[in-house]
């Protein structure tokens, strides 16, 4: 519940009836806020947070009780302490981590938007090549990244191909979908008034497909990282270049179990943080105008 | 701001071209590629300065015609002439018509201002001048105070008038209306009745307008053009002699009453028939 709904409490005198007391007021519906945030916002932090500081105090508990050895079972606090310990050389490879799957995310972008501008473009475009970009896309990337990086000499290439190639099929589908499910009134608008094609694109198809693109983006986003991860994990050397997934490999090798942990959660964190990043750009590109942006009384 | 005169006095190329033709239709029919018959034989003559309707079951093919006058659409058959039209680079007319859909039909991305200006844009009017004559349409609808507000942020009404003012922004010679009021409450159409009618008397553009209510069409019009179902057709002209200015006294008077009934009796033949 988002509102506090203000009614006469039932211990106080007894309503008068005649229109003046209490119950006669309309209900106001008033918001309340701490430091900023409303209810619900502090619903949606300290929910998951409450969950997940119970399930990591019983891991600790178990690890401790049982006297689970931590080359098989880390507890969280070993796995924290060893984040801290090792964070010269994990952040480094965090860093390159991210590069990856930054640049790739881009060329996702660029790609996978043009792409779909020139299929929306030219029929036989979409109709020729279309198929194969769902070939590219259903074909594991775990299959194809060793073929990439044999081919490839430049290993940072190779797993920005790799990343590359899971991240774009999510941005060219959403936003073909996009382009393609302008209003059609509107459409006979420009129509009528002579539009160009090119105006079209630019004054109606382009911001018309701008959320679905959006909503592509933040599926692309986690999918380069996981793209850049499983590429790695398939080279298993980054050379002089070291990403979190070569960390994780070295320290499963050399049973640094805990330095394993500490390189996944860089991971997962990296991945949330990615998917943040992109909801609020999603939201401050769309909150003026887009429904999925807007919040209603109702 | 330089408010564009046109809006508020009348036209002087649009007084000139009073009573003489805009538009013409001769034996005008639309087959779908489906092989639906929507529309057949249609002739039909739109005067310059009048207030016309299309009145007609749903599926009788008014909106087809009004959508092929517009250039939405070629007619399958027979021919739309426009005489006293300029041509373009290619020979053909100049159609310079606006159009106002059945739903306000904006860009929800941009405010009541830019969607207004949108027809001069491309145009390509440039932005300064498009927003000043944008401006002023807004004003001749009475949104002058909303013209940074985006489509979710005005009522059903009010979102119609900004669809009003983006057909007249650029100064057209006909106005096409398909069904602008039918969505909307009847206290809401019945305003907008009275402000289309005085846009329509102080600008003096020509109106086409497509409805399925003999009410509305009767307040509004001069002329009544009935059409009827499979394959759509004309079946009656009926002018409407009552003097302008009308308003809400018009509805409640015997002449009124008297119009509708006759209109009536025009469309129930039609569809027997």
């Amino acid at each position: 519940m988002t509102d506090s709904v203000a009614r006469p409490s039932a211990a106080r005198a007894a309503p008068a009836g005649d229109g003046t007391d209490e119950a006669a007021r309309p209900v106001a519906i008033v918001e309340k806020r701490w430091l900023g945030l409303t209810v619900e916002t502090w619903q949606r932090i300290l929910a998951p947070l409450a969950i997940g500081v119970i399930v990591l105090g019983l891991w600790e508990f178990i690890v401790r009780q049982a006297g689970i050895p931590h080359y098989i079972l880390p507890g969280p606090l070993l796995i924290f302490r060893t984040l801290i310990a090792d964070w010269g050389t994990l952040s480094g490879s965090l860093w390159i981590t991210l590069q990856i799957t930054g640049m790739a995310l881009l060329a996702a972008v660029i790609v996978g938007g043009l792409l779909s501008i020139l299929f929306t473009q030219s029929k036989w475009l979409e109709l020729s090549l279309f198929p194969y970009a769902i070939i590219l896309q259903v074909t594991p990337i775990v299959a194809i990244a060793p073929l990439i990086i044999i081919w490839v000499d430049d290993t940072l290439l190779s797993l920005l191909i790799c990343a590359w190639i899971v991240a774009f099929f999510p941005i060219l589908s959403n936003t073909i979908l996009g382009i393609n499910s302008a209003d059609h009134n509107l459409v006979n608008l420009f129509q009528l008034y002579g539009a160009s094609r090119w105006q079209t694109l630019i004054y109606l198809r382009l911001p018309a497909a701008l959320p679905y693109f959006l909503g592509g983006l933040r599926i692309s986003g986690g999918l380069a990282l996981i793209g850049a991860v499983v590429a790695e994990f398939v080279a298993g050397s980054g050379g002089t270049a070291s990403g979190l997934a070569f960390r994780i490999l070295e320290a499963g090798y050399q049973l640094k179990i805990p330095r394993m942990f500490a390189a996944l959660v860089m991971v997962s964190m990296s991945g949330i943080a990615i998917f943040l990043v992109l909801s609020l750009v999603s939201h401050l590109l769309l909150r003026r105008w887009h429904e999925s942006a807007m919040r209603r009384e109702n | 701001m330089t408010a564009r005169v046109s809006l508020t006095t009348p036209d002087a190329v649009a007084q000139d071209m009073a009573g003489r033709p805009v538009v013409v239709l001769r034996g005008v029919g639309k087959r779908y590629s489906n092989g639906t018959l929507a529309v057949a034989g249609v002739d039909l003559d739109i005067r310059g300065g009048e207030f016309a309707s299309l009145l007609g079951p749903s599926g009788c093919g008014k909106s087809t015609v009004l959508r092929m006058i517009a250039g939405l659409g070629e007619p399958s058959a027979g021919q739309i002439d426009w005489p006293g039209a300029t041509h373009d680079g290619r020979g053909q007319p100049v159609r310079d018509v606006g159009f106002v859909f059945q739903e306000p039909t904006l860009m929800p991305w941009a405010t009541a201002l830019q969607n207004v200006m949108l027809p001069l844009r491309l145009q390509k009017v440039p932005s300064r001048a498009a927003a000043d004559r944008a401006a002023a349409a807004l004003q001749s609808v009475g949104l002058e105070a909303f013209l940074d507000a985006y489509p979710r942020e005005l009522s059903g009404g009010m979102k119609m008038r900004v669809s009003i003012a983006r057909a007249l922004v650029t100064e057209p010679r006909i106005l096409l209306l398909d069904e602008p009021f039918a969505a909307l409450d009847e206290i809401t159409r019945h305003r907008l009745n009275d402000d289309l009618l005085a846009l329509w008397a102080r600008a003096g553009f020509t109106v086409l307008f497509v409805t399925h209510s003999v009410f509305e069409s009767v307040y509004l019009s001069q002329r009544i053009v009935v059409m009827a179902a499979r394959p759509g057709r004309i079946v009656a002209d009926v002018a409407i002699a009552a003097p302008f200015p009308r308003d809400a006294g018009f509805r409640t008077s015997v002449e009124y009453a008297d119009a509708c009934k006759v209109v009536s009796a025009r469309l129930a033949a039609a569809i027997v028939a």
